[in-house]
């Protein structure tokens, strides 16, 4: 499966030019890119681990390419990669853009458990099949 | 002889309360040199008096009949602070280019108006005086709320903010389909087009206004099969989805029994309409509130008031009521779609909704500065008529605070439902993407989603079907300001 968190999922992959131009386009509105990345892709993991902080003062998208490509060197192939931009402006004052820019080599996707509760009523819990395999291990 | 005729002198007290009828302007409904407060609530009326009745008048009239007025002198004032409650009609403008009409701006006191409660401020400012024999016709075109009373309100439960945070979707516009065909589906087959629509790739199916529980689908069956459909996208795409399940019913105890089973089945949305009533709304939305709800407003019925330009209420004041009254989602119109929508006005209903604080601006039909103190921001929501070979319009016109909402757009695929869904985002994405990177949308949109189609068959399928569909007609409720009814680009 793919995975089509973040805005830009149903296209092709981006390149690096493609990637640098929409960075440049989150500076230019003067919001703040930040790198995260996960092994766990549930829908609702919040909170990917931060790769440095959200870069508040670089003036263009190069600075951003770099770290980029630092976080790759340790997690590609292995974790899926985003950015996210925040606005700091009052009544907005969270994120403005997210895409992801790296994938796990394969997406094994995930589950959906149902348990049979009151009358016809289902729970259902979404589990991603990477997340079975310990931390740091799953792709 | 008319009542509103007959002349009494009032310079003093004691000949402003003699018995009898008096003109309203004389009663101190007319104050022209009356400097509004900032707590006070303002409307604007565009009014159109029968024929022989004078402007100011009327005007006074209006003033008198939405707060203290009756259509006689009662002594009974002098034991209140009257001058206090009395609106206070401060301006009489001629509406451009319309003979025998005028804008008349009322101020009301703060005191006039219980705290959060559109029901209270609405039977003052579109009561009675709707139905006032001496005028031909009467439309609230705009409402200046002071931030006093915008305080009182919780506004909207969620709002756009929190909403995106919940649903993990940032920096485009929400994807939506109503299901259809609307009325017939059973829920089986109900939920067979939420799932397909969503693993497609909308964020969002909806309900339609008149899908309540009717012989071929009880409520509970279409919760539960909607609910499978969208857990089961959800899994299959690792991305937050939901359905909005109308909970609108005929009580105030079934909406909160069906709203309630939403909830337990772990929907994060249902939905209302218009015609449910403020009073509703606003229980609804206190009730959203306290259950971690979104709550899409769709706005049945509207349309009975809001689109003749002579009588009714302006969409740009129930707009207002609404993100007072605390609603998430609201249709605000399309501009290209099927439905009215003129891209003026449609652009001052969106500002409305989305922004702190929204200036005057005459050409978008917007009569007053109205500050929003931090309330939270209304998701407008269009629907109706609109396709992926209009995303770039879209996008232009609307911005990416909405939910573009493809139901025929979707469905109607050639090759199937998660195809039609399929083609809507890519369009959409690529719109974005192309957007950021600087390119000129409105010149170049035709020529990026010939792109974007390259890679997706579905979309080269949409764009072949409905080629050149738009409704392009004049539309009925436009701005006064500029000279000529608009149509889309």
């Amino acid at each position: 499966m793919r995975l089509t968190q973040g805005a830009f999922s149903f296209l092709p992959d981006l390149t690096d030019e493609q990637i640098a131009r929409q960075v440049q386009y989150c500076i230019d509105k003067g919001w703040s890119v930040n790198i995260e990345f996960t092994d766990d892709p549930h829908p609702r993991n919040t909170y990917w681990e931060l790769w440095g902080q959200p870069m508040f003062d670089v003036p263009d998208a190069a600075g951003v390419m770099f770290e980029l490509n630092e976080c790759r060197k340790t997690y590609k192939g292995r974790h899926y990669i985003r950015l996210s931009a925040f606005d700091s402006t009052h009544t907005w004052e969270s994120l403005r853009l997210s895409f992801i820019t790296d994938r796990p080599d394969e997406e094994p996707g995930f589950a959906l458990e149902r348990q049979e509760v009151d009358g016809r009523a289902i729970r259902y819990t979404t589990r991603a099949y990477a997340a079975n395999r310990p931390e740091g291990a799953r792709y | 002889m008319n009542a509103i005729d007959k002349t009494v002198a009032a310079d003093k007290p004691r000949s402003r309360y003699s018995a009898g009828v008096m003109e309203y302007r004389k009663m101190g409904y007319w104050q022209p040199d009356y400097e509004p407060k900032d707590t006070d609530v303002i409307a604007l009326f565009r009014i159109t008096p029968q024929d022989g009745v004078d402007e100011v008048e009327a005007a006074a009239a209006v003033a008198g009949e939405s707060s203290t007025a009756t259509w006689t002198v009662v002594w009974t004032d002098r034991l209140t602070a009257c001058d206090k409650y009395r609106a206070k009609c401060y301006r009489v403008d001629p509406v451009p280019n319309t003979p025998g009409s005028w804008f008349a701006y009322i101020a009301y006191d703060l005191d006039l108006f219980e705290p959060g409660s559109i029901a209270n401020l609405s039977a003052s400012i579109i009561g009675n005086v709707f139905g006032f024999k001496p005028l031909k016709a009467l439309r609230l075109e705009d409402m200046r709320m002071p931030v006093a009373y915008i305080k009182t309100f919780d506004g909207p439960a969620t709002g756009i903010v929190v909403e995106r945070e919940r649903l993990d979707k940032f920096g485009r516009p929400l994807l939506g389909a109503t299901v259809k065909p609307k009325l017939g589906l059973s829920g089986r087959n109900y939920g067979r087009v939420v799932y397909e629509a969503l693993k497609g790739g909308l964020d969002f199916t909806k309900d339609d206004e008149n899908i309540n529980s009717q012989p071929f689908m009880h409520w509970r069956d279409r919760f539960l099969y909607c609910m499978e459909a969208v857990n089961k996208a959800q899994a299959g795409t690792g991305e937050v989805k939901g359905t909005y399940l109308n909970v609108t019913a005929a009580t105030m105890e079934d909406m909160y029994e069906r709203a309630e089973f939403a909830k337990s089945l772990g929907s994060s949305i249902v939905m209302i309409d218009l015609i449910i009533g403020y009073t509703a709304i606003q229980s609804m939305a206190k009730w959203a509130r306290r259950n971690d709800m979104i709550l899409h407003l769709h706005r049945a019925g509207h349309s009975t008031y809001t689109r003749q330009k002579s009588h009714g209420v302006s969409f740009r004041v129930i707009t207002k009521w609404m993100r007072l009254a605390g609603v998430d989602h609201i249709h605000a119109g399309t501009v290209v779609g099927k439905l009215e929508g003129d891209p003026h006005t449609t652009k001052g209903y969106y500002d409305l909704c989305r922004e702190d604080f929204v200036p005057q601006n005459l050409a978008h039909g917007i009569f007053f500065d109205q500050p929003w103190a931090s309330t939270r921001k209304l998701m407008p929501v269009a629907s109706g008529g609109i396709h992926a070979g209009q995303m770039h319009q879209l996008i232009d016109l609307l911005g990416e605070d909405v939910v573009l909402q493809f139901g025929g757009g979707t469905i109607g695929h050639p090759m199937g439902i998660q195809a039609g869904a399929t083609a809507n985002r890519v369009a959409l994405e690529a719109m974005i993407f192309a957007r950021n990177e600087g390119r000129d949308i409105v010149y170049e949109g035709p020529e990026i989603l010939k792109a974007a189609a390259r890679h997706c068959l579905p979309l080269k399928q949409a764009l072949e079907t409905w080629k050149d569909v738009t409704f392009n007609y004049s539309s009925t409720d436009t701005p006064d300001f500029v000279p000529q009814a608009t149509a889309a680009e």
